[in-house]
């Protein structure tokens, strides 16, 4: 057979190429094969809540963080209903400012940005700050003075200094009580160092901690040697910055100007996402596509990222795919509808798997009580199923308002699942149990069930992610496992447990007259027809006509 | 230990695929790559999926069908069934591509607007025209899709079949290749298949051997059995008349339909022998069991004969009555 032939060198031929194109990848672009480890994107949220003055315009400056070692920012965005919003500089500093002519009632804005953390990132926009010429009036002068002489005469450099001024402040004596009766002991620290001409200024730092709201900012004093500069815990006089602390303001203006309201307050909450390592590059990259550097030209990696993620869904609906060929060919599982569990399993990795499940198995069985409803009505097919279709829209709607007014959140994601194809799902069942009963019905929507979970699971790990997101060539590669299982002629698992009773009889039994096993008989006499084609088929006709001659003799 | 029990329990539930191959039982993925889409050609299958176009052939290639009374296709017609039945007495009413006997009405006795169903339940001609209506409606057909309705003769079962069968009338089933008779079985309704002939409703399939049309053993649920389950019937005892007329009447069915691989069911009416009642081009693989047989050497046999093409039905039904045979008389 010629076309086998050309079937299987193009399939081949397929297989190479992807192979070819992952090796090229590989090499080229020292993309890894396998992920490396994971690394931490931080999503923090600003609230902020004001009460607006009456009949006034509202501005609203917020400090956004600025750059800073060991964090790159991703990306940023704001929600604010009715508000402009615009991003501003204001002595050096980034603001995010919104304006609203009139609001009315309790106002709440939100600014959300995520940040990578980046050990090798370790630029900082943080400038020197100028010594302020203090004029203070005593007894606080002579207070400061006290502090310092004992600061000088135990220290080296300025960051030593500065841990023994805070050490000073710490100690419970009336000096520091009286200092302190005026000003907050970050601003303290500051004030002294500026007396023994030593540039420092509070920064506000965000501790990150996962899943934590209603935080507030936490101060800390940068002293600086030079241009260098040291970050102190004005508390515990430990010096240095944790890898999870994220410096909010570098500069030492306000964090959030109001006018035109009172009560203004801020608070953040912080969420930690882990990330495949190559996954953060990729968005780092693009970040820096943004800002003009470009550095990575990879076909995927060029995509804006909301484009990116359309596109790493499509990339990962073939091995959905492989997954169901291999189940039902190989495995022989029964599912109902040929890709459905496909579908299914893709909003699975909208709906995270015990969401889905639930989700999933809620509609059909609401929807298969709904459509036995609709099979007494004698409808026609196409009337029956836009009911379903309408059916099956309701109970996603229900399903997702009830569980959001308990307060799973979680439960709005249902309306993920596709509705035409479970309406279907929904029609297709309800036939089967008509016809062959309950049983067949567990058993295909099992196995639909069963496959889809298979195909979610393979679709959500990191390493296949990692790979089918970097190397196109899987693609083909996928394609040629599907063509050649396409032509698997073998016997399924469940065949194997099917034919089991057979097997067993055709090795105890022999049928009729039968002397040894047919299939024994018959190959033999394929192998002789094969050899001898003439001679043989001249044997059989003698042998025909040799009976045909004795039945006629019986018969008379 | 346990890893040598889960081995043994393996063993006791699962064939080993080497002994099944060895023994020549085909599969499903065999049977879908190398014969159902290499001998059957897509656009022939409306043929055998809407019997209408299955009885028009059929009465093209002079195939014994029952004879088809009238068609039933819109509400114009259901209002004029009493003309179309042209005072038939007895007649059987279904849907043109309904499948598993959904549908399937049987009048035995037909008189002055009474129709006396075959359970002995009467019906007046309002009934029918309903239950024609929901036939044209898609009621019976896969999927729900708009149907007609075929009106044919009653087939008078030949009596030697009664005890054999609970309810229902058993039809033969003769898988045909190429022309080539290859396997035959015989499907016996039972309580437990609700009087359908379906083997995996719990339906008693018996092999037919295809020399003699003597019955060669006999499954239920996969295991062998030897009485019919509610008639208490010796199974064994089963033999199929005018084997050879059947025989040719399936071979003939490759010619008429042009799919090399088909499962042609066949019915025996007592005054015309024996009749094509359907055709099926995804026939099943359970008829393996019932004849304690596989398929695959008796297909490659026919695919290693150099002249079959060539071959007549009757040569090709004689070739296979002398190699597939179970009973030497
Ligand atoms: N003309 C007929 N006369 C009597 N019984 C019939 C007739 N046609 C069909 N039947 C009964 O209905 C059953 C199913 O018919 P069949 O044509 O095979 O339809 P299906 O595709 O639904 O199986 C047959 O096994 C037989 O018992
Ligand atoms: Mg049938």
């Amino acid at each position: 057979m010629a076309s086998r032939g050309v079937f299987y060198v193009v399939t081949l031929a397929l297989f190479i190429a992807g192979l070819l194109l992952i090796i090229y990848q590989h090499l080229t672009f020292q993309i890894p094969v396998f992920p490396g480890k994971k690394s931490e994107v931080w999503t923090v949220e600003a609230k902020i809540e004001f009460e607006p003055s009456a009949n006034t315009a509202a501005t609203i400056d917020f400090a956004i963080p600025a750059i800073q070692p060991n964090f790159t920012q991703l990306k940023q965005n704001t929600s604010s209903l009715g508000y402009g919003t615009s991003y501003i500089q204001k002595q050096g500093a980034n603001y995010i400012q919104w304006t609203k002519r009139n609001p009315i009632g309790l106002q709440t804005l939100y600014y959300r940005a995520d940040f990578l953390y980046d050990a090798n990132a370790n630029n900082s926009s943080m400038t020197v700050p100028e010594i302020e010429e203090s004029v203070e009036g005593e007894p606080y002068a002579t207070a400061m003075d006290e502090i310092n002489d004992a600061a000088y005469s135990k220290s080296s450099n300025p960051y030593s200094y500065a841990v023994q001024v805070i050490n000073e402040i710490n100690k419970k004596s009336e000096t520091t009580s009286l200092l302190l009766s005026k000003y907050t002991k970050s601003d303290l620290v500051v004030k002294i160092l500026n007396r023994a001409s030593i540039p420092a200024r509070v920064v506000t730092v965000l501790e990150l901690e996962d899943g934590r709201r209603n935080r507030s900012l936490k101060n800390m004093v940068a002293v600086f040697d030079n241009t260098s500069y040291e970050l102190y815990d004005t508390t515990t006089g430990n010096s240095g910055i944790n890898s999870n602390q994220l410096i909010w303001t570098n500069h030492g203006s306000s964090l959030l100007d109001v006018q035109g309201g009172t009560n203004a307050r801020v608070s953040f909450s912080i969420l930690k996402n882990s990330v495949a390592t190559s996954e953060a590059g990729m968005l780092l990259a693009s970040v820096e596509k943004a800002s003009g550097s470009d550095i990575v030209s990879l076909s995927i990696d060029s995509l804006p990222i909301e484009e990116q993620s359309v596109f790493k869904t499509i990339l990962l609906l073939p091995i959905g795919v492989l997954i169901v060929v291999f189940l039902r060919i190989i495995i022989g599982i029964k599912t109902s509808g040929t890709f459905m569990p496909v579908l299914i399993s893709m909003a699975f990795l909208q709906t995270s798997l015990v969401v889905g499940l639930i989700g999933f198995i809620s509609i059909v069985c609401i929807g298969l009580i709904v459509r036995s409803w609709l099979s007494y009505l004698n409808l026609l097919l196409i009337a029956r199923i836009s009911a379903v279709i309408i059916t099956v829209i309701a109970i996603i709607g229900c399903i997702s308002v009830l569980t959001y007014k308990i307060g799973l959140t979680e439960g709005i994601k249902v309306t993920f699942f596709p509705m035409i194809i479970l309406s279907w799902t929904i029609e297709r069942m309800s036939i089967l149990w008509e016809e062959e009963g309950y049983k067949e019905v567990l058993v295909q929507g099992g196995g639909s069930l069963f496959v889809a979970v298979c195909a979610y699971l393979a679709m959500n790990s990191l390493i296949i992610q990692h790979i089918t997101f970097n190397f196109l060539g899987l693609q083909l590669i996928i394609l040629s496992l599907v063509l050649i299982m396409g032509n698997y002629t073998g016997f399924r698992l469940s065949e194997l447990k099917r034919f089991k009773p057979l097997a067993v009889q055709i090795k105890e039994n022999l049928n009729g007259d039968n002397t040894e096993i047919e299939a024994k008989t018959l190959n033999q006499k394929i192998k002789d027809l094969k050899n001898n084609p003439q001679a043989t088929l001249k044997k059989w006709q003698e042998e025909q006509n040799q009976n045909n001659a004795k039945n006629g003799k019986e018969d008379k | 230990m346990s890893v040598l029990n889960f081995l043994s329990n393996l063993k006791n539930r699962y064939a080993n695929p080497w002994q099944l191959q060895s023994f020549g039982i085909m599969g499903m993925n065999q049977r879908n790559v190398n014969f159902i889409s290499r001998f059957n050609q897509r656009k022939l299958f409306p043929l055998v999926d809407n019997k209408l176009k299955t009885k028009k052939i059929a009465i093209e290639h002079k195939v014994k069908t029952p004879n088809l009374i009238g068609v039933v296709e819109n509400q114009q017609d259901v209002k004029n069934i009493i003309s179309i039945l042209k005072g038939s007495k007895a007649f059987c009413i279904k849907p043109s591509r309904g499948s598993g006997g959904k549908g399937i009405l049987v009048i035995t006795h037909a008189e002055h607007e009474h129709f006396i169903k075959g359970s002995g339940q009467v019906m007046s001609t309002h009934d029918v025209q309903r239950h024609l209506s929901n036939i044209l409606a898609g009621l019976f057909s896969l999927g729900g899709k708009p149907d007609i309705a075929l009106i044919e003769d009653l087939i008078h079962f030949d009596h030697v079949f009664d005890g054999y069968s609970y309810e229902g009338v058993p039809d033969t089933r003769v898988i045909v290749f190429e022309g080539f008779p290859v396997m035959s079985m015989m499907r016996l309704s039972t309580q437990a298949s609700d009087g359908k002939a379906n083997l995996h409703q719990g339906a008693v399939g018996v092999g037919i051997c295809i020399r003699t049309g003597r019955a060669v053993r006999a499954v239920q649920h996969n295991e062998p059995v030897k009485y019919h389950p509610d008639t208490e019937k010796d199974l064994a005892t089963l033999k199929v008349p005018h084997w050879t007329e059947v025989l040719t009447l399936a071979s003939s069915c490759y010619n008429m339909s042009g799919l090399g691989y088909i499962g042609t069911d066949i019915v025996l009416d007592e005054r015309f022998g024996p009749m094509l009642l359907e055709l099926n081009a995804r026939p099943g693989l359970a008829i393996q069991t019932a004849n304690n047989a596989g398929l695959l050497p008796r297909l490659k046999l026919i695919l290693a004969l150099p002249n079959r093409h060539s071959m007549s039905i009757s040569q090709k039904v004689q070739f296979s009555m002398q190699h597939f045979g179970v009973f030497n008389s």
